[in-house]
């Protein structure tokens, strides 16, 4: 699956994901991206995105995204209720006769037209959400939003990835949802490496495992960058190197760093220091993409 | 007429069941034969949907009334199109409840909550 996906020398797909929010991903992905010259920086947390808050993206193009709901055509309905038992969603109730449907609990599997013996059903778009694409500085920038109150965010997602496959850029950072439901696992499908950022604390761990075994499920390479560090004791760090999982950076517990990105800055393009960081840990994810691309992924 | 009541066992002193939608049974009773059946809810066990699954075996056991402590607002849609009218429950049983109701004692359920959609709730 990997052959499908040309990468280049020095080039890749990097998701960027945590097992909870605030640990870092966006501050990760966006000074990754400023750093990386001519990358894409995907923003797939389409709950909240806020990557877009610190590139200020312009020239920018926008596209609404839609999802198939049923119609019904009361004159042909007959009542035979196929429709309501197919739907194992249960986004359909037969009442007076009729299906009612309950659009924010329908996903959209197109099942129950297709059961209808009636060809009482038909489909409509309803639109969920937006991706936005424009510019900041040399980094291209796509941002996806669902709507509130809509059930998923995957449509979104994909629109973003496909979009994402078009693009000629040095590197692609995907900033995922936080957690490890389906929703990430559409954000890191199509990656060639995975970035974890962790927390040094005992619930950073935890959250922490959580990713860790996701991306092992997907047979993804992997490895982890430690954000907020502090003297001393680190338990994220002690998960790494008890998992052997590769730490490819520290971030230090900076109020320079948290004071920028308080003020929606992207430190790297403000502070030759974090500059610096960012670019010595693109460096060591450049390495580690190179050898994992070019050995075996199912490691 | 037939009411319907959520229930934790499916015994007419259960007691009732805080959820509606994710209720283990549902107490049916027949004022006029004066006999309570009841019936399984496959809705419990669903991922989402529940109520609106649960609203369905409600209507579709031809009931007029829903005895409930509480009810989310896709389940009150179901039942609400249905013309099924919904009460709310007292401290008690299931069956003392089905007698308060009989006396005109219970009040109508006034607050349909916004449902807990998937994210679980207690």
């Amino acid at each position: 699956m990997r052959g499908s996906t040309a990468v280049g020398a020095g080039n890749g797909k990097v998701a960027v994901l945590s097992g909870k929010g605030g640990t870092g991903k966006t501050l990760l992905s966006v000074n990754l991206a400023a750093v990386a010259g001519g990358a894409l920086y995907l923003d797939c947390d389409v709950e909240e995105p806020n990557g877009h808050l610190f590139f200020r993206p312009t020239d920018v193009r926008e596209e609404e995204i839609s999802v198939k709901i049923p119609t019904l055509d009361a004159s042909k309905c007959t009542g035979c209720r196929k429709c309501v038992d197919f739907c194992k969603f249960n986004a359909l109730a037969l009442i007076r006769n009729k299906p009612f449907l309950f659009e924010e609990v329908c996903h959209s599997c197109g099942g129950c037209a297709l059961v209808c013996p009636e060809k009482a059903l038909g489909e409509k778009d309803k639109v969920t959400g937006r991706v936005q694409r424009g510019v900041s500085g040399d980094v291209a920038v796509h941002t996806g939003t669902l709507n509130t109150g809509e059930a998923s965010g995957i449509p979104i997602i994909r629109n973003l990835l496909a979009g994402a496959a078009a693009e000629e850029k040095s590197f692609t950072f995907i900033d995922c949802p936080p957690g490890s439901a389906c929703i990430v696992m559409e954000s890191i499908k199509d990656a060639d490496y995975c970035l974890l950022v962790a927390e040094p604390t005992l619930f950073g761990v935890h959250n922490l495992n959580m990713v860790y075994e996701l991306v092992r499920i997907f047979h993804k390479p992997y490895g982890a960058v430690l954000n907020k560090c502090i003297g001393g004791e680190n338990p994220a760090e002690a998960f790494c190197l008890e998992h052997g999982i590769p730490i490819l950076g520290r971030i230090p517990f900076d109020s320079a760093l948290g004071s920028l990105s308080a003020d929606a800055k992207i430190a790297a393009r403000e502070d030759a220091g974090f500059h610096a960081l960012f670019s010595s840990l693109l460096e060591n994810v450049r390495e580690e993409v190179r050898r994992e691309t070019a050995s075996d992924p199912q490691r | 007429m037939k009411i319907v009541v959520p229930v934790d066992e499916n015994k007419l002193e259960s007691s009732v069941c805080f959820s509606f939608g994710r209720a283990p049974y549902f107490l049916i009773y027949d004022t006029e034969a004066k006999t309570g059946r009841f019936l399984s809810n496959a809705a419990a066990a669903s991922q989402g949907g529940a109520g609106i699954k649960a609203a369905q075996a409600v209507v579709d056991s031809g009931a007029t009334a829903l005895l409930t402590p509480r009810c989310g607002e896709n389940a009150a849609a179901v039942l609400k199109a249905a013309d099924v009218k919904l009460y709310q429950t007292a401290a008690g049983s299931a069956m003392e409840n089905v007698t308060a109701f009989l006396a005109g004692k219970l009040p109508p359920l006034g607050e349909i909550h916004a449902g807990f959609h998937g994210r679980g709730g207690r």
